[in-house]
C-alpha cells in the first residue's frame, strides 16, 4: 500500500487548465486529471510500489488531500541569491528563519551567499550549512560558496573540495574581485571545477563612497552618489573575460541599462554568460529613497526611471536569464541610521513572487507562465540543478499560487527575522496558497482549506 | 514653575508675527530651506533684521530666557558654532556645547542614545553639525527637541542660506524678483550651496552655476538652476557671485587637478568680477582660500559682503532659535493642556 497526497481543484501553471497532482514520499506519482475515478493513481502507485515487500500492492491510502480551490499549481520556486547569514550573523537571519520565509514565498530552494562571518570557504563551512539547513527543513539550500579565501580577492578556495562538499557555485558576492587578472584564473579554474562563478560587479574606485544611484535624488539629498558604470564597466570586464578563459560567469541583480547591454552583447558573442535582475529594480526607482529611506537603500541601488524599464525590456527579451530576490535581512537598529551609515540591502522572499506577478505580469511585460518559469525552470537551467517537472519520478517541490489575491505587504509578519523593505504598505497581487517541499508542506496560508484525510474510495464517491 | 516666560506662555499672547510660525511640530525644527515659501522666508529675514538692529546696539534679549540649547557639532566649525553659541547668549539662553570627544560618544554611545541623553536633561533645542546628509533630519524624528540644521554632509545648511538671503535682499534693496545669482565651485560637496539654491528660488531670484566637470554633481538643474559652461559666462551680467570654498582633499582625489590650476579657471578675481552688473556683490560661506576660489583683493574688496555675511549670520542664528523655541513652547502648552488641562486653564 502507498500513502499518497493528492492535490485537488488545482490548474496548471502553464495552462491554466483544471490539474491534479499525487505524490508519495518526496516523489510526484501521477499528474493530470481525474487521477482517482480514472485509476491512474492506482496504476501508478501499483507500477511504482516494490511489489514482493508489499503486502497490498497497488492499494493507495490517501493521507492527505489539498484542496487548492483553483489555485495555480507550479514546481516549487527558486531564488539562486539570498543571504541567510548563518554562521555568524545570526541576529539578522538564521537557516532556519531565512528558508521558513522562503517557504512564505513559494520557494523550495535557495542558494545562499557565503559573505557570512566566517566566510563560507572551506568544505567544512559548506557541510555545516547544509546541516543546518536539513535541520531547518524548510527549503531545499545550495551553498554557494567563495571563490577566494575571505572573500579578500587574493587566493582561490578550493573550488574543486568545495563542489564535492555540495557547493552550487562560487561568489565572492557582496564585494567584487577587484583585480582583473584574479578573475581570469578563477574562470580558468571553476570552469574545470565544474561550477558557475556568480559576479557582483562593483568597480570600488567608481563606487567611492556613493551609498546610492548618482542623479537628482542623490544631488538632492546631498548623499554621494554611485554610478550605474561602477556596475557594468566590471560587467564588461567580466565578459571579456569569459571570452579569454572559456569560463563560466554569472551576473548577480543587473541594475542598470549598460550592465544589460554588456550581457546582451556576450550572448551574441557565443558566451558562456548569464544574468539575473531582482524585483527592486523592475518595481522601484532611486525616487523611493525619498528623504533618505534606508530600506531603499541596497547595492547595486535603485537607478532612475530609464534604467527601470531597461531591466524590464530585457527580462521582456530575454537577456535576463532568471529572478533572484538577493535577499539581504538586516537588523532594525543597523537599518535605523541615518542613510551613508546604514547598511546595504532589502529583505526580497516574501514579496518576490507578488512583485512578479504585480509588476511585470499585470502590466502585460511578460505573461504569467514566463513569469513563473523565471523563477522556477530558469534558475535551475543556470545553476544546473536537477529539473523538476509537473510530472511523475520528479520531486514534489511544489506551490500554489492564487494570482487574483490581493494583499498589502506588513513587514511584521515576515517570517524572516528581519523587516527591511521599501514595499512595506504595498498593496500586491498574488499569493501564494501553500509551498510543499519534498513532499513535506512547508507553508500553508491562512486561507488554505482544511486539508482531509479520506480514503481513494471515498475520493471516487465524491467524484463520481 | 521658575522656567523662562516664554516657555509656559501661550502662542497666542505673543505677538502676531509669530503665529504663522508656531503651531505645526515641523516648525520645532528648521532642517532646510527646502520646499519652504517665500513669505515664511521673508518673515524669518524681517525677525532676523530686528535682531541686527539689537545686536549692533549692542543689547541682549531675553526671550528664551530659561531655555536650554545644546550645540552638537560633530563636525569641525568655528563660525557657526560661535555664532550660534553667541547667539543663545544673547537671548538669554542656555547653551551647552557638546563635542565627540570627551563625550560618551568615544565610549562608542550611538549618536542618538547620546542625544537622547542629553534631551533628557529638559534640553529644548539642539543645533546639529553632521557630517551625514540627512542626520539632521534622522534625529528629528527620535528626538523630542527642535533640532536645528548646522550643517549635515552636503546636504543643507538653512542657517547659512537664510544669512546669504538676508545679505542679498540688503544688496538688492530689497527685491529678490529679476535678479540672477552666479554660485561657482564645489557644488557637490556643498551644502551652502544647496540651502543657498532653494532659498534663492523660492524667493523669485535665478541661479547660475558653475565649476570643474568634476565638482557638478549629476541633476543639479533638477534643483531649478542653470548650468554654466565657464565661470565667465555664468558670472556676466549677474547680481551677485558666491564663491564657495574648495577643500584641499578636492585635490588628492583628482577632483581637481591643483589649486593654481583651479584659481585660473574658476577663481574669483577682479577681472570676472568686472563682468557682473556694476551693483553686484560677492559672497563667501567663508573660510576662505585666498587666492584660491577667491582673490584677496576681491574678498577685501568694494563689492565683497562676506563680512556682512558674518554679522548677518549671528542675527539669523537668533531669529532661528526664537522660532525653533516658540513652536516648542506652544508644543509643550499643548501637550500639557491634552495631560493636564487644570494647569493650563
Amino acid at each position: 500500500m502507498t500513502a499518497v497526497s493528492l492535490i485537488r481543484n488545482a490548474r496548471h501553471w502553464r495552462t491554466g487548465r483544471p490539474f491534479e497532482l499525487a505524490f508519495a514520499g518526496d516523489t510526484i506519482l501521477a499528474a493530470g486529471t481525474d487521477l482517482v475515478a480514472s485509476g491512474a493513481l492506482a496504476r501508478a502507485a501499483a507500477a511504482g510500489a516494490p511489489a514482493a515487500a508489499d503486502p497490498l500492492p497497488g492499494a493507495i491510502d490517501v493521507i492527505d488531500v489539498i484542496d487548492a480551490g483553483g489555485a495555480l499549481l507550479a514546481p516549487g520556486l527558486v531564488d539562486p541569491h539570498v543571504h541567510l547569514r548563518q554562521p555568524g550573523q545570526s541576529g539578522k537571519e538564521t537557516i532556519a528563519s531565512g528558508t521558513r520565509a522562503a517557504a512564505a514565498g513559494g520557494f523550495t530552494s535557495v542558494l545562499c551567499m557565503p559573505n557570512t562571518d566566517p566566510v563560507v570557504d572551506t568544505p567544512a563551512w559548506v557541510e555545516w550549512v547544509l546541516a543546518r539547513a536539513r535541520e531547518a527543513g524548510r527549503c531545499r539550500v545550495h551553498p554557494i560558496a567563495a571563490l577566494t579565501l575571505g572573500q579578500r580577492g587574493g587566493q582561490l578556495a578550493e573550488l574543486v573540495a568545495l563542489r564535492e562538499a555540495g557547493a552550487a557555485a562560487f561568489s565572492d558576492d557582496g564585494r567584487p574581485v577587484e583585480s582583473a587578472g584574479m578573475m581570469r584564473r578563477a574562470l580558468e579554474y571553476a570552469a574545470f571545477a565544474g561550477l558557475p562563478i556568480v559576479c557582483h560587479e562593483e568597480d570600488m574606485t567608481l563606487r567611492g563612497d556613493g551609498q546610492m544611484n548618482e542623479g537628482p535624488v542623490a544631488t538632492r539629498l546631498g548623499i554621494p552618489g554611485i554610478p550605474s558604470a561602477a556596475e557594468s564597466v566590471m560587467v564588461r570586464r567580466d565578459v571579456e573575460l569569459v571570452e579569454l578563459t572559456g569560463g563560466r560567469a554569472h551576473f548577480a541583480h543587473l541594475s542598470c541599462a549598460e550592465s544589460l547591454a554588456a550581457l546582451r552583447d556576450g550572448k551574441r558573442r557565443g558566451l558562456a554568460v548569464t544574468g539575473e535582475t531582482c524585483p527592486h529594480y523592475w518595481t522601484l526607482t532611486d525616487a523611493a529613497v525619498g528623504e533618505g529611506d534606508t530600506n531603499a537603500k541596497m547595492n547595486p541601488p535603485l537607478r532612475s526611471e530609464y534604467h527601470r524599464r531597461a531591466v524590464i525590456e530585457a527580462i521582456a527579451d530575454g537577456t535576463i536569464d532568471c529572478f533572484a530576490t538577493d535577499h539581504a535581512p538586516h537588523r532594525a537598529i543597523d537599518k535605523d541610521r541615518p542613510f551613508d551609515q546604514a547598511p546595504f540591502g532589502i529583505v526580497g522572499l516574501e514579496t518576490a513572487l507578488a512583485l512578479t506577478l504585480t509588476h511585470l505580469v499585470e502590466p502585460g511585460h511578460i505573461d504569467r507562465a514566463r513569469a513563473i518559469e523565471l523563477w522556477t525552470e530558469a534558475p535551475r537551467r543556470v545553476f544546473g540543478l536537477p529539473p523538476a517537472e509537473l510530472a511523475p519520478g520528479f520531486p514534489a517541490d511544489l506551490v500554489l499560487i492564487r494570482p487574483e489575491a490581493e494583499w498589502t505587504v506588513a513587514p511584521e509578519q515576515f517570517h524572516s527575522k528581519a523587516r527591511n523593505t521599501p514595499f512595506a504598505g504595498f498593496r500586491l497581487k498574488g499569493a501564494v496558497l501553500a509551498t510543499i517541499c519534498a513532499g513535506r508542506v512547508t507553508h500553508a496560508h491562512p486561507d488554505l482549506a482544511p486539508r482531509g484525510h479520506r480514503s481513494a474510495a471515498a475520493l471516487v464517491e465524491a467524484a463520481g | 514653575m521658575s522656567r523662562s516666560a516664554l516657555l509656559n506662555a501661550p502662542a497666542s499672547k505673543d505677538a502676531g508675527v509669530f503665529r504663522t510660525w508656531a503651531g505645526s511640530p515641523a516648525e520645532v525644527h528648521l532642517l532646510g530651506l527646502e520646499g519652504w515659501e517665500r513669505a515664511a522666508i521673508e518673515v524669518l529675514l524681517d525677525r532676523a533684521a530686528h535682531y541686527r538692529a539689537m545686536l549692533r546696539a549692542g543689547r541682549v534679549s531675553d526671550a528664551l530666557r530659561g531655555v536650554a540649547v545644546c550645540l552638537a557639532f560633530f563636525e569641525d566649525s568655528t563660525r557657526t558654532r560661535v555664532s550660534f553659541e553667541l547667539a543663545a547668549h544673547r537671548l538669554s539662553a542656555m547653551p551647552v556645547p557638546l563635542f565627540t570627544q570627551g563625550s560618551s560618544m568615544s565610549k562608542g554611545e550611538t549618536l542618538l542614545d547620546t542625544l537622547r541623553t542629553v534631551v533628557s536633561m529638559r534640553v529644548e533645542l539642539i543645533v546639529v553639525r553632521h557630517g551625514s546628509a540627512g542626520a539632521v533630519a534622522y534625529l528629528a524624528q527620535h528626538l523630542d527637541a527642535g533640532v536645528i540644521n548646522a550643517g549635515d554632509g552636503a546636504h543643507e545648511h538653512p542657517t547659512q542660506g537664510l544669512l546669504d538671503l538676508l545679505t542679498l535682499r540688503d544688496a538688492w534693496h530689497g527685491r529678490f524678483e529679476g535678479r540672477r545669482i552666479a554660485i561657482v565651485g564645489d557644488v557637490a560637496h556643498s551644502r551652502v550651496a544647496r540651502s543657498a539654491m532653494f532659498g534663492l528660488r523660492a524667493v523669485g531670484a535665478s541661479v547660475t552655476v558653475a565649476g570643474p566637470p568634476t565638482l557638478m554633481p549629476a541633476g543639479i538643474e533638477a534643483l531649478g538652476c542653470a548650468v554654466a559652461p565657464s565661470v565667465e559666462e555664468a558670472m556676466r551680467d549677474a547680481d551677485a557671485v558666491m564663491a564657495l570654498r574648495i577643500q584641499r582633499e578636492r585635490m588628492e582625489r583628482s577632483l581637481i587637478p591643483s589649486t593654481g590650476e583651479y584659481a585660473r579657471v574658476w577663481g574669483v578675481n577682479e577681472e570676472r568680477v568686472a563682468l557682473m552688473k556694476p551693483d553686484a556683490v560677492v559672497l563667501h560661506p567663508g573660510p576662505f582660500n585666498r587666492d584660491v576660489e577667491i582673490t584677496s583683493d576681491v574678498v577685501d574688496g568694494p563689492r565683497s559682503v562676506v563680512l556682512s555675511q558674518v554679522e548677518n549670520g549671528a542675527a539669523v542664528r537668533c531669529a532661528v532659535l526664537e522660532r525653533c523655541a516658540r513652536a516648542r513652547a506652544q508644543l509643550r502648552n499643548e501637550r500639557l493642556q491634552h495631560v493636564a488641562p487644570e494647569i493650563c486653564a
